[in-house]
Parts: structure tokens; C-alpha cells; sequence
């Protein structure tokens, strides 16, 4: 596989210390600065306006200040079990795909033939949106699906499986979507980070007499440490903002957060409330991603 | 022997996993609608048909969603490179002051969920006039793809030399034409890169597309919107429709995965 020329470490370097980057300083007038200014400006415009507008928008009702936007939020029906199936799906599926992206990438590590006909296809839902990933599930699904139509070939009677009075069936089903989907970004991630570790110090600790296990759980993990704290994080926000792939399995038979800001825009034209519903999630994203840090921080070598 | 062969059922069984579900849409759409409402369905190609994905693509809004998506997609690219690229240039080569601030600006708004700019901006373009044209959604999708573009090229940027750059200048070449002759050529490739990744998020983001248009939907926010009222035939024909480019866009992008992937911490 062609790579980018950059030599490990390099770029970790010229990002996080300036004092390891020998500067042009004093070439003159400060080139960085009409470098940096228009991306800067564009996301300061585009982050932070939008933001306090919104956060404008949740607290203000028809006269001035007021928490009704909030109340209505907190009192709509599909609220709560849109905030228990959004935790319930991270709770879920984070896990799994984690499972699933390690075995992954340890089958490849064990270079079988055809591995890079085997990454092609692997990586391919990485470039699939939510909602189609959604629509090709559905597919299968669907009362008069392939699932159903496989089973009766076999002789065994359909089930419904997205009807509202199955909730378990249809909440498997939007993970099994979501695994489908959004396990190749871990999967990306974690190859990344292992094409990193030499193999040096697990060929050392299977002379030692170390089992597969062993080396997996003492010398592969802690090293995937970083990769796996990034993919984490990443996965937990992403993970927040499910919603094409559950609108396309179960309408609104199962109810998301983010789902539910849709609604309310679109469908009930109340941007007061959904921009409440938004500020939920993004404080949800917020504490997702301090906890990891905390709870992951590395302590040997503090970034 | 017996791991060898283990191996490689474990490696066919994920891979059916992620082709089986792909293959069946692609049988959905082109099956004629007659036998998607026969049960069982076909699940080999016995009855193959263009009638399904013609249906889709004749629907009203469906052609023009797509015109869209491409419009918005390559704006989007434009866009992202202008602002991106001198800030990923920078990024690498300079240590200047606010130099981790920027990189906190970067890591914040990387964070920042879709719904939380979506909703308020809805309401910022309604009243700048930009409320329901594809220069919104263009707008929008620049501000997620950016953090993200600037940090894939800065690490493109520091993987070409600078003593490269550095001799061009000494052998009499102005700044300008040093980096035109020496690092474009080297950085072409990872630039190209960082617009396919562009490219890709635009096409795949419905929400804030969905939020920010009315009638200038493009094709994910067109299908995302008429969901609830169009037959399955039209739902399976345009899961494929929206499949198909990512296909294209990992066979180009193969290469390049792991290293924009591995540059993200």
C-alpha cells in the first residue's frame, strides 16, 4: 500500500509543539497570520453565531426570557424515550463495534491472502451515509423483506421485526444497521494505529513464551491506547447523532434525540424546541468527550 | 493448518456481512415491483428489471436533488481547499503565536454535533436572504468538513521537505515559485485526498441539508423527506442510489484511509 511520505512522529511534532518546528520568524511581515485568518474566521462565524443564536432560540419565548421551550421539551412524550434509546443504542453498539473492528483488524494483521481485497470491501461503509445504510436494512427487515422471504424458503414463518409492538426486534435491528455501518471507522482507526507498533515486542514476548492472549492483552492493547481513546470518542459523538438509519427502519417508532429535533423542525415548525433538544446533545457530546479524556487519560505521557 | 483455515471463514464471514446487505439492495432495485410484492421475494437476480430504479430517478425532485448534491459537493471541495489548505501550510510550517489556541478552535469544532449549528443557522440564512439555496447547505457542510481538512493537510504539508523548499530559494527562486515548483507537485496527491473526504461528507449529510432547504433539497435530504409517503420499490431505489457513489469514492480513496485516519489525533 502507497503511503503519504511522512515519517512517523512528525506530525504529531510540528503540531502539538511549535518549539519543535524551527520558524520562519522574522521573515517580515507574519505570512501565517493571512494563512490562518480566513479558516479561522469562517468557523468562528459558522460555530460560534449559530451557537449563541441557538442557545438565544431554546430560552426565548414570545416575551422575552423563559423556560417554556424547555418544559414543552421536557414534557413531550417521545422526549424521555428518545433520551433512553439514544443511551441505550451508545451503551449498545460502542462496545460491540469495538468487538468487531479488533477482531477485524487482528484477522488482517495476520495477513491472510486476498487481505487487500478483504480491506476494500471492509472500509466500503465508511463512505455510506446513515440514511442509505438505513434504506439497505430495510430491505432486509421489511415485513415482506429478504430476512422474512430467506426464513420462508426455510419453512419458517416471518416475524415482524420493525413493528412498533416489537420493540426488541426493532431495536436489534437499527444496531445491526449501525454495526453494518459505522464499525469501519473504528475499524480504519485502530489498522491505522497498529500499522504504527512495531512487531518487534510482540515477536519479543512470543520468544518469551507468551500466548496469543497474552501478547494481545499485555504488548498489542496498551500500545492501541491512543488510537483506541481517539476512535472512542469520535464513535460516542457520532454514535449521539444516530437518527437517518432508525427514521428509515421505524419512523418515529423508535425515537432518537436527534430524530426528535427533526421532528420538531420540520414536522411541528418549532425551532425554539428543537434547538433545546440540539443544546441536549451537544451537552451530552461535551461531557462524552470530557469523561473519556479524564477516564483514558494517559499518564505517562501527558498531551 | 486448522488456523489458516479459520482465518479465512472469519475474514469471508465479515465480508459477507458488510457485501450481503449491499448486493440485496442493488437486487431490490432492480427488481420489477410486481415481484418486490410477491412473497417470498426472489433473492437471486430471476427477475431482473430497470423499471424499479426508473420509477426512482423519473420522481419529481429526484433529478434535481442529485443536480444539488453534485453542486453542493463540489462547492463544498472548492470551498474547503481555499480556506483549508494555506491554514494546513501554516499549520505545519510555521510555530507561531495562537498556534494552540487555532488547534483548540480545530478540536472544538470537530466535536460540535450537525444539529446544534443546523437549526440556528436555519434561522441566521432566513434572515440574510441565504434560507433554501444550495450556497447554504455549501456553507454548512465547509464548517464540518474544514477542521478536518485543515488537519489532513497539514500533515500532507509536513511530509514534504522543507530543505526541499529551502535549496529552491537558495538557488534564486522567490518564495512563491518555490513552493509552486516544489511542494503543489509533492502535496497534489494528499490535496486530492482531503477533497474526495470532502466530497463524501457532503454527499452522505442529510440533517442539516434536510434543515437548511425547502425546495433546493439535495438527493439525501429529498429521499430523507419523502420517506414516510413513497412506496418501498422507491425507498430500495434510493438506498442504491445513495450506495453506489461510495463505492466509486473507497476505490479512489483506498490508499488514502489509513494515513487520514491515523493523522486524527
Amino acid at each position: 500500500m502507497r503511503t503519504l511520505p511522512r515519517a512517523p512522529g512528525e506530525n504529531r511534532r510540528a503540531l502539538g509543539d511549535p518549539s519543535a518546528t524551527p520558524a520562519r520568524r522574522g521573515a517580515g511581515r507574519p505570512a501565517w497570520l493571512w494563512l490562518i485568518a480566513p479558516s479561522a474566521l469562517f468557523m468562528t462565524a459558522l460555530f460560534a453565531w449559530p451557537l449563541l443564536v441557538g442557545i438565544g432560540q431554546a430560552f426565548t419565548g414570545p416575551d422575552g426570557f423563559s423556560a417554556a421551550n424547555l418544559r414543552r421539551m421536557v414534557d413531550d412524550p417521545y422526549f424521555w424515550p428518545a433520551v433512553r434509546n439514544t443511551a441505550l443504542l451508545i451503551v449498545v453498539v460502542v462496545p460491540l463495534q469495538f468487538a468487531l473492528a479488533l477482531a477485524m483488524a487482528l484477522l488482517l494483521r495476520e495477513r491472510p491472502r486476498f487481505a487487500g481485497f478483504y480491506f476494500y470491501v471492509w472500509v466500503i461503509p465508511l463512505a455510506i451515509s446513515d440514511l442509505a445504510a438505513g434504506l439497505v436494512w430495510l430491505s432486509i427487515f421489511t415485513d415482506r423483506g429478504y430476512l422474512n422471504s430467506a426464513l420462508a424458503h426455510l419453512g419458517i414463518d416471518g416475524y415482524a421485526w420493525l413493528s412498533y409492538q416489537h420493540p426488541w426486534s426493532m431495536f436489534a435491528a437499527v444496531v445491526v444497521a449501525e454495526l453494518w455501518r459505522a464499525t469501519s471507522l473504528v475499524f480504519v482507526i485502530v489498522v491505522a494505529g497498529m500499522q504504527g507498533i512495531p512487531r518487534d515486542y510482540d515477536e519479543a514476548a512470543s520468544v518469551f513464551g507468551a500466548g496469543y492472549w497474552q501478547r494481545l492483552r499485555y504488548v498489542l492493547l496498551p500500545q492501541l491506547r491512543p488510537s483506541l481513546q481517539v476512535a472512542l470518542i469520535l464513535r460516542t459523538i457520532l454514535a449521539l447523532e444516530t437518527f437517518a438509519v432508525a427514521q428509515a427502519l421505524t419512523g418515529r417508532s423508535m425515537p432518537l434525540l436527534v430524530g426528535e429535533t427533526y421532528q420538531w423542525y420540520t414536522v411541528l415548525q418549532n425551532p425554539g424546541v428543537a434547538s433545546a433538544i440540539a443544546l441536549v446533545i451537544l451537552a451530552l457530546s461535551l461531557l462524552a468527550a470530557i469523561g473519556y479524556l479524564r477516564l483514558l487519560r494517559d499518564r505517562t505521557a501527558p498531551r | 493448518m486448522r488456523n489458516r483455515v479459520g482465518l479465512h471463514l472469519a475474514c469471508l464471514a465479515v465480508t459477507a456481512f458488510v457485501g450481503v446487505p449491499i448486493y440485496l439492495v442493488a437486487l431490490a432495485a432492480f427488481t420489477s415491483r410486481t415481484a418486490l410484492n410477491e412473497f417470498p421475494v426472489p433473492l437471486g437476480p430471476t427477475d431482473v428489471s430497470t423499471e424499479t430504479m426508473r420509477g426512482f430517478l423519473a420522481t419529481t425532485g429526484v433529478t434535481g436533488g442529485f443536480l444539488n448534491s453534485l453542486m453542493v459537493g463540489l462547492a463544498t471541495v472548492v470551498l474547503t481547499l481555499v480556506l483549508g489548505a494555506p491554514a494546513g501550510y501554516a499549520v505545519a510550517r510555521y510555530a507561531f503565536r495562537g498556534h494552540d489556541s487555532y488547534q483548540l478552535l480545530l478540536l472544538l469544532t470537530r466535536a460540535l454535533p450537525i444539529v446544534v449549528l443546523s437549526v440556528p443557522l436555519a434561522r441566521v440564512f432566513l434572515r440574510i436572504g441565504l434560507y433554501d439555496t444550495t450556497y447554504a447547505v455549501t456553507l454548512l457542510h465547509t464548517a464540518l468538513a474544514l477542521p478536518t481538512a485543515v488537519l489532513i493537510s497539514s500533515a500532507v504539508f509536513v511530509g514534504v521537505p522543507r530543505e526541499q523548499e529551502e535549496a529552491a530559494t537558495v538557488f534564486g527562486a522567490t518564495p512563491a515559485k518555490a513552493f509552486l515548483r516544489i511542494v503543489v507537485p509533492q502535496a497534489l496527491p494528499g490535496i486530492a485526498a482531503v477533497a474526495v473526504f470532502t466530497f463524501v461528507l457532503s454527499w452522505n449529510e442529510v440533517l442539516g441539508a434536510t434543515i437548511l432547504t425547502l425546495n433546493q433539497r439535495t438527493l439525501p435530504a429529498q429521499v430523507l423527506t419523502t420517506l414516510s409517503d413513497s412506496p418501498l420499490a422507491y425507498r430500495f431505489a434510493g438506498g442504491l442510489a445513495l450506495v453506489l457513489p461510495a463505492l466509486v469514492f473507497i476505490a479512489v480513496m483506498r490508499r488514502y484511509l489509513l494515513n487520514i485516519w491515523g493523522t486524527l489525533r
